[in-house]
């Protein structure tokens, strides 16, 4: 177990390397930053050049490359366009997004699972072909409209939350924000776990434990769910990743100053440090959660055994 | 008092190409210590039978429109489920065939064993796991205090179906239901399995119910054979008479097709046929359609179970020829 954790990580660097010089080069392809610093105007020559060495944007790619990892590894992820650090900035985002994702994977889970169970184990019933309807519509739906949607009902016409959330993004007031983010995610851990729990129903072990006399409750929660919850563990894992970077939307619409707000702030103004500081954590997010998988897969299920 | 009776039993099926009927008036009883063998071919309804004895059958699509199953005198189809489960595994267990299908792969083996004691005795998780070690050796699984930790794809197949039948036997049930214990395993272990299981249920005087297609097995270790064939009993006698005389052509064709070292070189018999569509039964006797004896009243007519000695039934119009000869 040890072993293969280690060599995990080891395999995690080649991975994080190419994937954050991707971006910096794609970054630092689609426009000068020294000429977004000065927004419309054009920069005295002599400042940008200056700049530019300032920047090491005069050396060639692989070499500015190198020398910003460097610096992140010293944690100088160099500044904003406002001049503030970039660690400050995620200092800010990244508990505030963080909350939001935590709150959202809390509703996939709970909701999820347990519509998941309820449909799985009434295949065919009212309640499944509801929920599957549900989900389907759910799924169809961009976020960007339910959102808008919650917030204009919930917040504008009754008036039952704040539109916007305030800066320092409390929990309470993320809780609508973070259902929205959750919905399509919390759609298909439902049709995962129903289509799971279902399917293993008919497994000669789910017999056994009914024939030992076990109650309907050990039967379902100790039995069914555990060897069902497999393929679900596997989406949510992936999901953390993308809930961590794909709050954008929401993130816009309820203008919460999470992580997707900023990187779309660095997108926007062109600001590469921002932009590639931020991404790099969150391919490290990605790793990690992708990792947190598979070690999740040898606890469900003692079959899988890593040498 | 009869330990187990089953009356009059009829099961159905409801499916979208129409009703199934799986048994048809099955009648047969178990005794303490005794051990009645249910021969059949797959389809026969011999295992749901058994599975509407547990009280595990499928419902729906299952249905159980007449019959009663009595254990220790009292009707288990009119019971409530909370008495029904506190039987099952209590009172009456059940081995399953394939070991490594009917475990819980994502559990320990002490695990579903302790399960047993805490759910039905209460006992802590701690008691549970020393009570499931002396089951495991009970059973005769090398360093049973070592693997009761280990997940069943640890363990072989015969040791699989070792743990089985400590899981059944964890409670000192009354009642066995054995559905084809051995036909998953090796030949050599299938003998150590069924020997282990017939000593344990000496020693606990259960009833076993061993349900089987095995001619060979039966031999050694039933008491009485029940036949079925097409969802009803069609032979039913005690054990040496069975072999010695078969009163069904069916049971007769059965033993004909069991493979004899003094028949070396010359074809295995077979029946004819194959076994029904249970969803369209032949007319008559089921049977006709595949017996070499059958006459026109065997199209037509359904033969009764008629006694044919004591203790004996069978469920054919010429059971006396058959007998005869």
């Amino acid at each position: 177990m040890g072993r293969y954790v280690v060599r995990r990580l080891l395999q995690m660097i080649p991975v994080f390397i190419g994937t954050t010089f991707l971006i910096f080069v794609m970054v630092y392809a689609v426009g000068d930053p020294v000429n977004a610093m000065f927004g419309d105007r054009a920069p005295d020559p002599a400042t940008a050049a200056q700049l530019r060495s300032e920047f090491n944007l005069d050396k060639p790619i692989w070499q500015q490359y190198l020398l910003y990892m460097g610096k992140i590894f010293t944690g100088d992820f160099g500044n904003a366009f406002n001049g503030q650090p970039v660690t400050e900035l995620m200092a800010t985002a990244f508990p505030i997004t963080i909350r939001l994702a935590i709150l959202a994977i809390v509703f996939e889970i709970v909701i999820g699972i347990i519509l998941g169970v309820l449909t799985g184990l009434r295949r065919g019933r009212p309640i499944d072909t509801t929920v599957l309807m549900l989900t389907l519509v759910v799924i169809s739906v961009p976020t960007f409209v339910t959102g808008t949607l919650a917030q204009y009902l919930l917040g504008v016409k009754w008036g039952w939350i704040r539109p916007a959330v305030s800066p320092e993004a409390p929990a309470g007031e993320l809780l609508l924000p973070a259902l929205v983010l959750a919905l399509v995610s919390l759609a298909y851990v439902t049709r995962l776990t129903r289509t799971s729990i279902a399917e293993n129903a008919r497994a000669d072990y789910v017999r056994t434990a009914i024939a030992k006399g076990l109650p309907r409750r050990r039967v379902t929660l100790r039995h069914l769910l555990r060897n069902s919850l497999i393929p679900v563990v596997t989406f949510l894992g992936t999901d953390v990743g993308n809930l961590m970077a794909g709050a954008l939307v929401t993130e816009r619409i309820f203008n919460i100053q999470g992580v997707g707000f900023q990187l779309w702030q660095g997108v926007v103004r062109q600001n590469s440090p921002t932009v590639v500081g931020f991404v790099t954590i969150l391919v490290i997010v990605f790793l990690l959660a992708n990792l947190l998988v598979d070690l999740l897969y040898a606890v469900l299920d003692p079959r899988i055994r890593y040498a | 008092m009869t330990l187990l009776e089953v009356r009059d039993l009829h099961v159905d099926f409801h499916t979208r190409d129409g009703i199934v009927k799986a048994v048809n008036g099955v009648n047969y009883s178990v005794d303490a210590g005794e051990t009645l063998a249910v021969l059949g071919e797959s389809g026969s309804g011999k295992s749901v039978t058994a599975q509407a004895i547990m009280g595990i059958l499928d419902m729906p699509p299952g249905r159980i429109p007449k019959g009663e199953i009595l254990f220790q005198g009292e009707d288990m189809l009119t019971m409530s489920k909370e008495q029904r489960r506190k039987l099952r595994g209590a009172k009456i267990a059940m081995i399953f065939q394939d070991a490594l299908s009917s475990l819980n792969p994502v559990l320990s083996v002490g695990y579903q064993l302790g399960e047993m004691f805490r759910v039905h005795q209460g006992l802590s998780r701690k008691e549970a796991r020393a009570k499931s070690i002396e089951l495991m050796d009970r059973v005769n699984i090398p360093a049973a205090k070592d693997r009761v930790r280990d997940y069943p794809h640890q363990f072989s197949g015969g040791m699989r179906q070792r743990i089985m039948i400590a899981m059944a036997l964890a409670l000192e049930p009354d009642l066995i239901i054995a559905d084809e214990p051995t036909t998953a395993l090796d030949v050599t272990v299938q003998a150590q399995v069924m020997e282990l299981l017939a000593d344990l249920q000496r020693e606990f005087n259960m009833g076993l119910i061993l349900i089987t297609h095995d001619l060979g097995v039966v031999a050694d270790v039933a008491d009485k054979i029940a036949v079925m064939y097409a969802g009803r009993i069609v032979e039913t006698a005690p054990v040496k008479e069975l072999y010695k005389a078969p009163a069904h052509p069916y049971t007769r064709g059965l033993l004909d097709s069991i493979p004899r070292l003094d028949q070396k070189g010359r074809e295995l018999y077979a029946i004819q046929g194959l076994p029904p569509n249970m969803s369209r039964v032949p007319e008559g006797c089921a049977f006709h359609p595949r017996c070499p004896a059958a006459q026109d009243i065997c199209r037509s007519e359904l033969p009764p179970l008629a006694e044919v000695g004591a203790g004996r039934g069978s469920a054919c119009h010429f059971w006396k020829e058959t007998l005869g000869d």
